[in-house]
């Protein structure tokens, strides 16, 4: 195997892309594609505050990672689920490649802070732990970031986890929610806007990505995901994707460029209606925010404001509403 | 000695006859060339190397994703 750039030895092939790669070029694409991806959709600027969602995986170390060497200021957001093991070892990869790269990681510590943890809370909740887990992050993330006057919030999502999630979004015909399934949402009232730009990206490319650059990060899965649907999904496209190269980039760009715009107007009416929580004042369309109803049925306390823990942001009161 | 070969979730060890290569190799494993990556000594290993005996590699999974 051959790199297609310098003919050199190469060290990974991308069959999508019909190329192989030496270790230099292989970095040399990712930044590439990362930097498509942040102007074709013009998710953010070098005079952006972004903050990074960060767990110690392969995905929001890369992005991290590829966003500090493409010139951009960006600090790190880690979010303590209370799972056991799994959440004390990924907490010190994120605080190890913070550390090691002189980064600002924030904290937020999910059991100190509000009481419970994800098994627990969502088995009290009777939730399946990754939605309790998937709310209670978006909440915080959402909560950190407004707060924190950062410009965007980045996630980690590359294209295996949306290709994944259209795929069941598709299978159950979510249509409120495949308006929503897009690389950039803008801010809007209590949320920031939201970036993916490791969206041009398979997964198996930004563990590459860690491999290559010696970013060690977290391998083992969580686990509360053993044997969910999404990961059904992502094993399901994968075997398209290896019989048909290139599949899961068609299904995604495809929807995002024909199918798209189709369900916009039902996204925009899931969107009406939304006051602010009378708990903690996030946006919600009910009285109570579905995080701090969460909390409550997970045996979980809202915090006192003053005790809020993401350090070391000041999370001054910036939305309406007050926690009680 | 065979090469020897750690998989993980769950965590494992196998030991394979050499010379094969990694494509080959992972498909006698039944496992998704776009599912996994092959380290040895920290750095990758293209599909078309060929293993031989007291080499020592990884298969790291690089599927991920719970709560999204």
């Amino acid at each position: 195997m051959k790199c297609v750039t310098c003919r050199g030895p190469a060290i990974i092939d991308i069959r999508r892309h019909n190329s192989n790669f030496c270790a230099e070029h292989f970095i040399e694409q990712c930044h590439r594609q990362v930097r498509k991806a942040i102007d074709e959709f013009e998710m953010f600027t070098p005079s952006d505050k972004l903050l990074v969602a960060v767990s110690g995986g392969k995905d929001s170390l890369a992005i991290w990672d590829l966003l500090v060497d493409l010139g951009y200021d960006a600090d790190g957001l880690y979010i303590g689920l209370g799972i056991g093991e799994y959440s004390d070892t990924s907490r010190e990869y994120a605080k190890a490649y913070a550390q090691t790269r002189d980064l600002t990681l924030i904290e937020v510590d999910i059991p100190s802070t509000f009481g419970f943890d994800i098994p627990n809370g969502s088995r009290a909740a009777k939730r399946v732990p990754c939605s309790a887990c998937g709310l209670s992050k978006r909440h915080l993330f959402d909560e950190a970031a407004i707060k924190g006057g950062y410009d965007v919030l980045i996630t980690g999502h590359n294209l295996d986890d949306e290709a994944a999630v259209l795929f069941g979004n598709t299978l159950h015909w979510h249509t409120e929610y495949l308006g929503r399934q897009l690389p950039v949402l803008p801010a809007r009232e209590g949320f920031p806007k939201k970036v993916k730009p490791l969206v041009r990206l398979a997964e198996r490319e930004t563990a590459a990505y860690c491999i290559v650059k010696g970013i060690d990060y977290f391998v083992d899965e969580c686990p509360m995901a053993a044997g969910n649907k999404h990961l059904s999904y992502k094993n399901a496209l994968n075997e398209i994707e290896a019989m048909s190269p290139g599949a899961k980039h068609s299904f995604y760009f495809g929807f995002l460029d024909r199918a798209a715009a189709f369900f916009e107007v039902e996204a925009s009416i899931d969107r009406e209606g939304l006051g602010a929580c009378a708990s903690c004042g996030a946006p919600t369309t009910s009285e109570i925010c579905a995080f701090c109803r969460l909390v409550d049925r997970a045996g979980g306390q809202l915090p006192d404001r003053t005790g809020v823990t993401a350090v070391p942001v000041d999370l001054g009161p910036t939305r309406t509403g007050s926690i009680q | 000695m065979p090469v020897k070969v750690r998989l993980h979730n769950p965590r494992r060890d196998l030991e394979i006859e050499g010379p094969i290569t990694i494509i080959n190799l992972l498909a006698r494993l039944d496992l998704n060339r776009e599912a996994v990556l092959v380290v040895r000594d920290g750095e990758l290993v293209p599909g078309d190397e060929s293993l031989s005996d007291d080499d020592n590699i990884e298969i790291r999974p690089v599927i991920s994703g719970g709560a999204l």
